[in-house]
């Protein structure tokens, strides 16, 4: 049961703060109709977070274990968990989601790039999630699969559109490859909660690079070999990012205890 | 008010029938495919609804707005359940729902969600087939941003989905 709720939450996480990340675009995008669509990605994602935060703290709820010891985002023992406490009042070490997503924002390009890279990889996850045995997880991704696969033609689009684009874009394109590369690796090494309970993300590996190779090939862009791959972010080992985008989003309910909006 | 304890569940679909979206107040939650059920047990009346998108913010209004609307009718024992499972397609919204969508202003849904040929997306104001499209998302997580090349008229096309 612990490795599920773990797994929950390491999707959980990885949606909110990837959401919580694109959110920063807002009223700053480059153009209206972007600044649109990068929100309303951001939209998506925060809901898919909330299903799993919702999933969590029911089974965190319903498992005796839960009620006897602080439980994760819970005030003390015995407390109620709700989606609320597990993404405002967990801490930065219980916080399982992949390094990726919590990469600064940097220029538009690069932005670009991390929802790529991530979108690509989602979208093959979900494909398998929607058929695994756990129904509720399986109805998460059969749900959400159909709003990744618009932020997977958004995303690509402008990456073909930058890449090939002019000198000016294609080199922040080339920098923001070598930004955020590192960071891919992560996603397809089992963290002991995926390996408890049979979930091989390597598996998706091979059809993830074949997308990549495939869309950097036209975009005119390198695709990086040998590089050295970050991990951490899935068993709570941060880059030092993730403590400044908790420290927004968590401000109002460290600051005002169980404020109401 | 409700004076026999045996309650109907047709009386409660009558009811829900007036539960309209926020955002699009011409279309009912039935008209959107959105009401999936109701479930009678003695007095306990279960609703049971299905989000459109994840993380459309009117669903928890349209939860809100269904309860107001039972209790209003003298209604009590009220719960409303969503389930992700099947997930909601535009494949289920009504023929009189997009005929007020139409009306409305926003071009609806044309093919089946499952259906991948072009899409033909006509213009809600000139009728014309010759439009454009501006961005998938548009101001709202179910619509894109189309623009007509005829009378120039950008519009919202709510998407197949």
């Amino acid at each position: 049961m612990n490795a599920l709720i773990d797994y929950i939450l390491h999707l959980a996480d990885t949606t909110l703060i990837l959401s919580q990340r694109n959110s920063e675009w807002c009223g700053h995008g480059p153009i209206l109709e972007q600044d649109i669509a990068i929100t309303n990605i951001s939209l998506d994602l925060l809901g898919q977070s909330r299903n799993f935060y919702q999933y969590a703290a029911q089974l965190l709820n319903n498992s005796t274990e839960g009620n006897k010891t602080p439980s994760p985002g819970g005030e003390g023992v015995g407390a109620e968990v709700t989606e609320d406490s597990l993404a405002y009042l967990r801490k930065e070490r219980e916080y399982k989601n992949l390094l990726l997503v919590e990469q600064p924002n940097g220029d538009w390009g690069q932005t670009i790039l991390r929802q790529y890279l991530f979108s690509q990889y989602q979208y093959l996850l979900f494909e398998q999630l929607q058929h695994c045995s756990d129904e509720q997880l399986a109805a998460i991704a059969a749900k959400s699969i159909k709003e990744t696969r618009y932020h997977v033609r958004w995303s690509s689009e402008w990456v073909l559109r930058l890449g090939d684009g002019t000198g000016e874009s294609h080199a922040r394109m080339l920098k923001a490859i070598d930004e955020l590369w590192r960071y891919t690796g992560e996603m397809f090494m089992p963290a002991s909660y995926e390996n408890s309970l049979n979930i091989d993300p390597a598996s998706l590996k091979k059809a993830w690079e074949e997308k990549i190779n495939a869309l950097f090939t036209e975009a005119s862009l390198p695709v990086p070999e040998k590089v050295f791959m970050q991990s951490g972010g899935k068993t709570g080992t941060h880059t030092e990012h993730l403590g400044f985008i908790l420290t927004e989003l968590q401000y109002m309910q460290r600051a005002y205890p169980n404020c109401e909006w | 008010m409700v004076t026999t304890t045996t309650i109907d569940k047709a009386s409660i679909l009558g009811i829900l029938e007036t539960v309209t979206d926020p955002e699009i107040p011409v279309l009912t939650i039935t008209d959107l495919g959105i009401l999936r059920d109701v479930v009678i047990n003695g007095e306990n009346i279960n609703v049971i609804i299905t989000p459109t998108y994840n993380g459309c913010p009117a669903m928890d209004m349209i939860a809100m707005n269904i309860r107001m609307a039972l209790l209003e009718h003298g209604y009590k024992n009220i719960t409303v359940t969503s389930v992700l499972s099947p997930a909601w397609t535009t494949d289920w919204m009504t023929e009189e729902g997009k005929q007020k969508l139409k009306e409305y202003g926003i071009a609806p849904p044309v093919t089946r969600s499952d259906d991948p040929s072009d899409r033909e997306i006509e213009c809600p104001q000139c009728h014309s087939t010759n439009t454009r499209l501006i961005s998938e998302f548009g101001s709202t997580a179910c619509k894109a941003l189309y623009q007509c090349n005829d009378c120039k008229e950008p519009f919202d096309h709510f998407k197949c989905h």
